[in-house]
């Protein structure tokens, strides 16, 4: 068939016509591409913004103070263990420092203390509403509170951090394992790809959400253990496209002129086949990301995921929906969740572009 | 009306919308086909002689092109002007076309008969057994052997050959006035390609229809068409009568790609020298295997018994159509294929060797392949891929020695030191096989199997290659196992040829006298089919 030959020959012209192309290292021009979509651009700016924000989440939402002045003295209660009595008080017990003594001790003669934004972990119980819990939004609880009188805010941001940390471990885990185990079958071929093929069938077909529960039910329930099991089973359909794009790719000559230079069987896989097969892997990576906030978020609804106190998502959501008319709730949770989630969509796609060498 | 010509051109534009930029792939191109005639259109890759042809039909990709001026008058109507409805009616009655591919101009899923009766039934408006018995007629015609049986199979179960000859029955079974044949043969071994041209010939004067041929091939040009169209860069730069344009072409352009043909570049080689490659009784069977536990029931005998040798600073032509089994001759020599028999390089065994002791050997036999798209990593920069061999042969090297070398072995293969960081699709076909030159010869290697380097090049930068190839062989003292179906290019630049057919070699001897006096019927019948002129 006919190719419209005359826009390629363009394309090559205006390249080489162009000098600021030619001098961009490979990494710059990827990330020029990168650049190009805006909107996956700002949408990396956005994400990153606020994931890093949310790693300091106990500066902007705790508790206890940043930095107390007592006594001509500076404590960082943040950081260390700080008595009652250091402050004053009768109790050998750490310092509660949203109780009204406390704060009273802290605030007069001199003495001062700054606090986060918002004065709550994920575990505080917020004493201030005049409502039954979970209460609405008020001057003291921008979210409201939820059944437990502790605030949605905090909850949301611990909850937020702990969601990305795991989709994106969750993620390195399953893409490394499900690239090893497709690059593997799609070089070696034959026998091992055959092995390989059988063990993914009958692998597969294990019931993944009974094991869930059964090891639920054995093991203290932690974000770990949550992670081993998700990334035993998660490999599996991204090895079936890297095998995919590996059988194609090491027919090609550019692999077998590889072979004749002289390079080994790891250098081919990687250097090679591997750069070349990215593409599926890259297009999967936010949807992978995405989908492993969804597991845990609905894992935690269905109450099979992390231990209760843990700041969640999904345990928020399942509060929503005990609590229909409790609104802070349901909604605050869901912008959360559609806003990662669009986002790294919209990096995902703009970084397919980027790696796509061939676009210009 | 005989007067009239069957289709008149006028000064045709096309221009096709890109993202951001316009391209103007045929610019103000006129010419007129007779009735019965045989027209070409000639020229390189990208001079939008496809383009043009395709326009006839308006069968471009709509939303994406524009004529911003011109017509083709049929009948006289613009059929530029026509709404679609009309225009299919037209194409396959009027106007018919056949592709360069056969493999994929057919639906794998349908059989020959349902494809065939569709195109007839809908526009000779006939029933189902009138348009069979047509269908039958036709394909008997076009020399397809027992039409009843073939015209159930489908499209993979028919060779090549036979499947652009049941697209030359679908395309004539409508009888149309004009058969527009884009490059029809280029996908053929130069044997059918004869024999479908011939077919061509024989047809279009049965019909009495036009034909208008396109083709990169000026040699094929110059034995079946009467009238020539030249393009270049999508301009109609000369047109005239076969004779007229071969023998006293006007235009510098012309000219230039009438002196691209590959001449002869090397003289006799020299018998003194002393051997490189010995490979004897070479043979690569694959198996056929049948049932649940894969019983050999059969083998395919690839290469078969071949000896062979190269001498040091000679090259040695591998000529032979698909399936002779040339490349898996020359991949088994490079043990990059797996194969029975002795090969020794340099008086050292390789195929007792394990691949990782041979692994330090390869930096002395290294191989170029036919496609330069495919032949380099899309997602490496030229330094890398030229660099590459060089880590692994030459560890010694620092960052700076490397890229020294790199750059020395660029401006060898005269290019542009700027191409160091550029990806492989940014370069042309010529290019990137210049880039696949250097990425070997800068591991100074002892030998290179060239497997059809020039075979996806346009014809004058196919001699710029085979002249780049014999400037290296005589700066480095290289050896060359050339591989290729084109005997033209065989000819220009090997010392010796060996002529190989179904893994057997048919024959093999200097080029001159092979050439000139050729002992076996199939190197005749090569020959002839190569529609060579008998020079030098």
């Amino acid at each position: 068939m006919i190719t419209p030959e005359p826009i390629t020959t363009a394309v090559v012209d205006q390249a080489a016509s162009t000098p600021a192309a030619v001098h961009m290292s490979p990494g710059q021009r990827a990330w020029h591409r990168f650049k190009a979509n805006k909107r996956g651009y700002y949408s990396l700016w956005i994400f990153t913004f606020v994931f890093v924000l949310s790693l300091f989440a106990e500066f902007l939402s705790n508790d206890k103070p940043l930095l107390v002045h007592y006594e001509n003295e500076y404590y960082f209660p943040v950081f260390q263990f700080y008595k009652e009595t250091d402050f004053g008080g009768d109790f050998e017990t750490e310092a509660d420092y949203q109780d009204e003594y406390v704060r009273d001790i802290l605030t007069s003669n001199g003495n001062w203390m700054i606090e986060p934004l918002n004065p709550f972990s994920y575990t505080t119980i917020s004493y201030h509403s005049e409502m039954a819990n979970p209460a609405p939004p008020s001057e003291y609880n921008i979210l409201g509170t939820d059944d437990r009188g502790r605030d949605v805010m905090a909850r949301l941001i611990y909850g937020f951090r702990l969601s990305i940390v795991f989709a994106i471990s969750l993620t390195i885990v399953g893409t490394a394992i499900g690239i090893l185990a497709g690059m593997l079958q799609g070089y070696f071929g034959g026998r091992t790809d055959l092995f390989f093929q059988r063990f993914i069938e009958i692998w597969g077909s294990m019931p993944e959400l009974y094991l869930l529960i059964i090891f639920a039910s054995i093991f203290q329930p932690s974000i770990w253990l949550l992670i081993v099991l998700l990334s035993l089973f998660g490999w599996m359909g991204l090895s079936d496209y890297v095998r995919a794009e590996f059988l194609k790719g090491r027919n090609l000559d550019y692999v077998k002129s590889a072979r004749a230079l002289g390079l080994s069987n790891s250098g081919i896989m990687f250097r090679h086949l591997l750069p070349n097969s990215l593409t599926p892997v890259i297009t999967f990576l936010p949807f992978r990301i995405s989908g492993a906030i969804l597991a845990l978020t609905s894992l935690d609804y269905l109450g099979l995921g992390v231990p209760p106190d843990t700041p969640s998502l999904g345990e928020l959501l399942s509060q929503g929906k005990e609590n229909i008319s409790a609104w802070w709730l349901s909604l605050s949770t869901f912008g959360v969740l559609v806003g990662a989630l669009m986002m790294l969509i919209f990096i995902g796609e703009a970084l397919r572009e980027a790696l796509d060498t061939r676009r210009s | 009306m005989s007067h009239q010509p069957l289709i008149r051109v006028k000064d045709l534009s096309v221009n096709f919308q890109t993202a951001d930029e316009i391209v103007e792939a045929v610019k103000h191109v006129s010419f007129d086909i007779q009735e019965g005639q045989s027209i070409a259109l000639v020229g390189e890759s990208g001079s939008g002689k496809s383009v043009s042809a395709l326009s006839i039909l308006n069968l471009h990709e709509a939303g994406h092109v524009c004529y911003p001026n011109g017509a083709v008058i049929y009948q006289q109507q613009n059929l530029l002007l026509k709404p679609e409805a009309e225009m299919r009616r037209i194409r396959g009655r009027d106007i018919a076309m056949i592709f360069q591919e056969p493999m994929t101009s057919l639906n794998p899923v349908y059989p020959i008969e349902k494809q065939m009766l569709e195109s007839i039934m809908l526009h000779q408006r006939v029933d189902r057994p009138a348009a069979l018995k047509l269908a039958l007629d036709m394909l008997d015609r076009v020399g397809l052997p027992d039409p009843a049986r073939q015209i159930k199979s489908f499209p993979h179960m028919l060779s090549g050959g036979q499947r652009q000859r049941v697209m030359i029955a679908m395309a004539l079974s409508c009888k149309p006035k004009l058969l527009i044949a884009d490059e029809p043969t280029t996908a053929l071994d130069v044997t059918i390609q004869k024999q479908i041209l011939e077919l061509l010939r024989e047809l279009q004067a049965e019909f009495n229809m036009s034909v208008l041929l396109i083709s990169h091939d000026l040699n094929l040009v110059k034995h079946y068409a009467d009238y020539v169209c030249v393009m270049n860069k999508g301009e109609l730069v000369e047109q005239g009568d076969i004779q007229s344009v071969f023998e006293n072409p006007q235009h510098a352009y012309t000219r230039h790609l009438l002196a691209s043909q590959p001449t002869q570049l090397v003289s006799a080689s020299n018998q003194e020298r002393q051997t490189l490659l010995k490979g004897s009784n070479i043979c690569v069977y694959f198996p056929v295997t049948k049932g649940f536990f894969k019983r050999k029931v059969d083998e395919v005998r690839a290469v078969d018994q071949v000896d062979i040798e190269l001498r040091q600073g000679e090259t040695l032509g591998i000529v032979g159509e698909s399936g002779s089994g040339k490349t898996t001759l020359g991949m088994s020599l490079l043990r990059l294929q797996s194969s029975t028999g002795e090969i020794s390089f340099n008086g050292q065994r390789l195929d007792t060797l394990r691949e990782s002791a041979l692994r330090p050997l390869r930096k002395e036999f290294q191989v170029v392949f036919q496609d330069p798209f495919s032949s380099l990593s899309p997602r490496m920069t030229v330094e890398q891929i030229i660099g590459e061999g060089l880590q692994i042969h030459y560890p010694q090297l620092d960052a700076v020695q490397r890229l020294q070398r790199i750059k020395k072995v660029l401006a060898e293969v005269d290019m542009d030191e700027s191409a160091l960081w550029r990806y492989p699709h940014e370069f042309s076909g010529g290019q990137r096989q210049r880039i696949a030159i250097a990425r070997v010869v800068i591991l100074e290697p002892a030998l290179i199997l060239l497997d059809e380097p020039t075979s996806a090049l346009d014809v004058s930068v196919q001699k710029q290659v085979l002249e780049l190839l014999v400037r290296l062989q005589q700066r480095h003292q290289l050896s060359y196992l050339f591989i290729s179906h084109d005997l033209n290019v065989i000819r220009s630049i090997s010392h010796r040829i060996m002529v190989m057919k179904q893994g057997q070699v048919v024959e093999q001897g200097d080029t001159r006298t092979l050439f000139s006096q050729p002992r076996q019927a199939y190197t005749r019948e090569l020959l002839s089919a190569a529609m060579l002129n008998h020079q030098s």
